[in-house]
């Protein structure tokens, strides 16, 4: 019989129940909880009269409709009558049924898939779901987590359990050595722009492979956040040494002998070296640029130096068809040179990169330079309050203030426009997020997802550039 | 839930591929705490030409005549016909709530995004995939006909055209109780209490840094 892979045995240690009709009732360990997908699950629960189930699996944390300036007033200071009843609502759902919260002034308030790791209320070998899609960035501890629509979230709420049915197994293996100014967020988009945006659809993805082994947790966390970008609901890393020492004395992480206890089962979660994948996927390295997207589509990506596509170069009348689309709501010409895309707008944030290791990469890059004049601002939100804590004690807010960009409180920001913060009809932004939608990050606004390095590398020289020009 | 067991309605065509769920509800209309009154604002960026907003009577706004589902043709569309990867993007269940407050209760497409697929099940609404030249061919016979109707019976697992041709597709077995039947899954869940409690009992003594 052939190994398991992680996923295998993730599914196998949270199995409650197969059903017969090949549904499964799976156990979950974790969920996180926003304003914007648990209303209404709220609302559920009290109208049937159910309670949830076990108060102590659920963290809440309003961040999508945060407001990232002028926190010292609270929910008072959200402008938006809308977005202020949506998060008071979840202060009065956390607070009736007794879940921790980290309300709107906790410093541990934070974007959700940004909290979690930094708990350690994301721990190796959990199930961890919450209402958004990108939940699989906890897929990067040896986790099998992933996003749950509303209904569902009122299911965990009610049940503590979901039903699914099982993935198949893919692995992305990325084999080599990734070059200097290389971040995750350039493999991610390369294996993005590989398999495609519905590549990984049906799939649980195990990224693995010498590269993905040498990364940070941090860059980690970036890959497996935008698995969903390609499809996959979860993503996945093996546990290993930079897994237990991230998980090590963070406030929700176990202690002493239930540690020890802890770290030896936790050891055990990788596929073994027999398992059988149903696909599997690899790409070189050494082979990776930085990335930029032209499109409106997380796939619509290539390598800084190269050029916007031609749709009349595309055989496949669907995929042509929507390269036109794309390239007139992005406003760009067939082959023009990624480099000469200008620039209005640079958003560094989001769950995909928000954290401390994105921060100091995007401040390395803009150290003593200035912010280019033709753009129309350049900003910074943190993906938490305690990231910020530590950027500002490393000096990093000095770093981006002195070079023009602005210093903002955490919270989704500009990743999806649902605060104050969004991009005017027509301009192109620089963002290091994970969406290039339509709309995304503002009616008729143009994202372009790249890594913090190369948005801090944008915001100089006001278009796109390499960053290792700026680095070496 | 309401019961699903047969369906026959006015075909809709959404020709293009990975229709996301920022284009089927824009992230402002998010901001509800509500489950219904979506309908008006499903393909908002799309229908309308201004910028829409929450709270607003989009029954004033101007519309956009190019967008398909303002075509008097469409006006009462019940199955929605798309492209691959539909519904692709963030896990909010306001897309299906969309589809489903303006009036579609099937949508056939070769492939839809796996959480959005999930979630039209929690909410009455079919998703049904049929291979790509099956996809080709309706909107074909769809662009052809003014009031093209298919008839998708879940219980045959069919779709069925108007002279008679019969696709069949699959669904699983679980999925397709609850929608016959019209069952709420916490429901369903919840009969198996005991053996949920017994797994979190075996669970809290081999694993017991998991519950704090
Ligand atoms: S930062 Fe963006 S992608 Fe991440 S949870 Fe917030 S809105 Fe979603």
């Amino acid at each position: 019989m052939a190994g398991k892979t992680l996923y295998d045995k993730l599914w196998d240690d949270h199995l409650v129940k197969q059903r017969d009709d090949g549904s499964a009732l799976i156990y979950i360990d974790r969920h996180l909880l926003h304003e914007v997908t648990s209303p209404q699950a709220f609302e559920g629960l009290r109208l049937a009269g159910r309670k949830p189930w076990r108060i102590d699996a659920n963290l809440a944390v309003p961040d999508h409709n945060v407001p990232t300036t002028d926190r010292a007033r609270g929910v008072e200071g959200i402008v938006d009558p809308v977005s202020r009843i949506q998060v008071e609502t979840l202060d009065k759902n956390c607070d009736e049924f007794g879940i921790l919260e980290f309300k709107i002034k906790d410093q541990r308030q934070g974007i959700v898939h940004v909290i979690g790791p930094e708990q350690g209320a994301t721990l190796p070998g959990m199930t961890i779901v919450c209402g958004d899609s990108h939940t699989s960035t906890h897929g990067a501890f040896g986790t099998l987590a992933h996003g749950i629509g509303t209904s569902e979230v009122e299911h965990v709420l009610a049940t503590q359990c979901l039903v699914q049915q099982k993935m198949k197994n893919m692995l992305v293996q990325v084999n080599g050595t990734l070059a200097p100014g290389i971040t995750g967020k350039d493999v991610v988009l390369a294996i993005i722009g590989t398999i495609g945006t519905a590549g990984g659809t049906g799939f649980a993805i195990e990224f693995g492979g010498e590269a993905i082994r040498a990364l940070s947790m941090e860059a980690r966390m970036t890959i497996c956040n935008m698995a969903i970008e390609a499809g996959a609901r979860v993503g996945m890393v093996a546990v290993d040494d930079s897994t237990i020492d991230y998980v090590r004395n963070r406030p929700f992480s176990p202690t002493g002998e239930a540690w020890d206890r802890a770290v030896e089962h936790w050891r055990t979660l990788h596929s073994d070296v027999d398992a059988e994948f149903d696909k599997v996927v690899e790409l070189n390295a050494d082979d990776i640029k930085p990335q930029v997207t032209w499109g409106t589509s997380p796939e619509m990506v290539t390598g800084v130096d190269g050029q916007v596509p031609d749709p009349a170069q595309e055989p496949d009348p669907i995929k042509r068809e929507g390269i036109v689309r794309a390239l007139m709501y992005m406003g760009l010409k067939p082959n023009m040179a990624i480099t000469d895309i200008q620039l209005d707008r640079v958003f560094i944030g989001s769950c995909t990169n928000s954290r401390i290791e994105d921060l100091r990469e995007a401040a390395a890059v803009v150290k003593g330079r200035k912010v280019s004049p033709s753009l129309k601002q350049a900003m910074v939100v943190p993906g938490s309050g305690l990231v910020k804590v530590q950027a500002e004690k490393e000096g990093l807010d000095k770093i981006f203030i002195e070079a023009g960009l602005e210093w903002r409180d955490p919270g989704c920001s500009m990743c999806l426009a649902m605060n104050a913060d969004k991009l005017g009809q027509g301009e192109h932004c620089a963002s290091t997020s994970n969406r290039n939608f339509e709309g995304r990050q503002g009616f008729g606004g143009r994202t372009h997802l790249v890594s913090p390095a190369m948005a801090a590398a944008a915001a100089i020289a006001g278009h796109f550039t390499d960053v290792r020009e700026l680095i070496h | 839930m309401r019961v699903f067991k047969q369906h026959q309605g006015i075909v809709a065509p959404m020709d293009r591929s990975n229709v996301d769920t920022d284009m089927i509800i824009p992230k402002q209309f998010l901001k509800s705490i509500k489950r219904t009154g979506f309908g008006p604002n499903l393909f908002d960026e799309l229908r309308y030409l201004d910028e829409g907003k929450p709270d607003q009577d989009s029954s004033k706004r101007p519309l956009n005549p190019d967008f398909i589902l303002n075509q008097k043709r469409y006006q009462n569309a019940s199955i929605l016909l798309a492209r691959r990867n539909f519904g692709c993007g963030s896990s909010r269940e306001h897309a299906p709530w969309a589809l489903e407050d303006f009036g579609f209760r099937v949508i056939i497409a070769p492939s839809f995004a796996d959480i959005f697929y999930n979630n039209c099940f929690k909410n009455g609404l079919l998703p049904i995939v049929l291979e790509e030249n099956s996809v080709d061919k309706l909107f074909a016979e769809n662009a052809a006909k003014d009031g093209y109707q298919l008839t998708v019976d879940l219980e045959a697992k069919t779709v069925v055209t108007p002279s008679g041709e019969s696709f069949g597709f699959t669904v699983d077995d679980f999925r397709r109780h609850c929608l016959l039947n019209g069952l709420d899954d916490i429901g369903v869940t919840l009969e198996d209490a005991e053996l949920i409690k017994s797994y979190e009992n075996s669970r809290r003594v081999t694993a017991p840094w998991l519950f704090h």
